[in-house]
């Protein structure tokens, strides 16, 4: 799993019918520092996150599709939380901040 | 799943029999805010999207589902033709005004 941050949102009216009604989520994956990495993905949010929350986020098919509750749906990526909080152990540096205050 | 726009289409006649009746696009991965990043692909479509539309596409084995029971031997499939996008940056958003 990968932590990340929802960035926005996609409407796609026409989409493959295992997709009918799910919710789709812009989110850039970042360190557990907030470091965004790499480029935004498009996720099945399945927890109800909204934009600017930090989130966990699974990039793999079956887990996405499990999140989605959906055999063989065509996803690749779902948020499956909300992170409250990140704590990394001292030896890795400063324990990190909690959820809401990280900014861009 | 990733955002991109159908660039092109691909024609070929001798392929594989599980690939027969589908269509093949070219696409341009894209960034919220439409700019380009990374290689171009081709993609079988599941949703009849064409040339110029903002599209969001699936990599993997997760490529060929939505042709159940087949299984063709596809990475990448369009699953979704985009209307619109939101980033909480609005110089972000797009797709841009034509």
């Amino acid at each position: 799993m990968q932590i990340g941050r929802a960035v926005g949102t996609v409407v796609a009216t026409q989409k493959h019918a295992k997709l009918e009604g799910a919710k789709l989520l812009l989110v850039q994956p970042t360190d557990p520092d907030g470091t965004d990495r790499g480029v935004p993905l498009l996720t099945i949010d399945s927890v109800g996150a909204g934009v600017g929350e930090r989130v966990l986020i699974v990039v793999e098919g079956r887990a996405a599709g499990e999140a989605l509750r959906r055999k063989a749906a065509p996803v690749d990526a779902a948020i499956i939380g909300i992170i409250d909080a990140v704590t990394m152990a001292e030896a890795a540096g400063a324990p990190v901040a909690a959820r809401g205050t990280h900014t861009r | 799943m990733h955002l991109a726009r159908v660039v092109g289409d691909v024609v070929a006649t001798i392929k594989d029999p599980e690939l027969h009746g589908h269509r093949l696009l070219v696409l341009q991965p894209i960034l919220p805010d439409a700019s380009p990043v990374g290689r171009r692909l081709v993609a079988v479509d599941a949703t009849g999207a064409g040339v110029g539309e903002h599209v969001f596409f699936v990599r993997g084995r997760e490529a060929s589902f939505p042709f159940l029971p087949a299984a063709p031997p596809v990475d990448a499939c369009v699953v979704g033709i985009v209307d619109a996008w939101h980033v909480d940056d609005d110089a972000r958003s797009g797709p841009p005004r034509s």
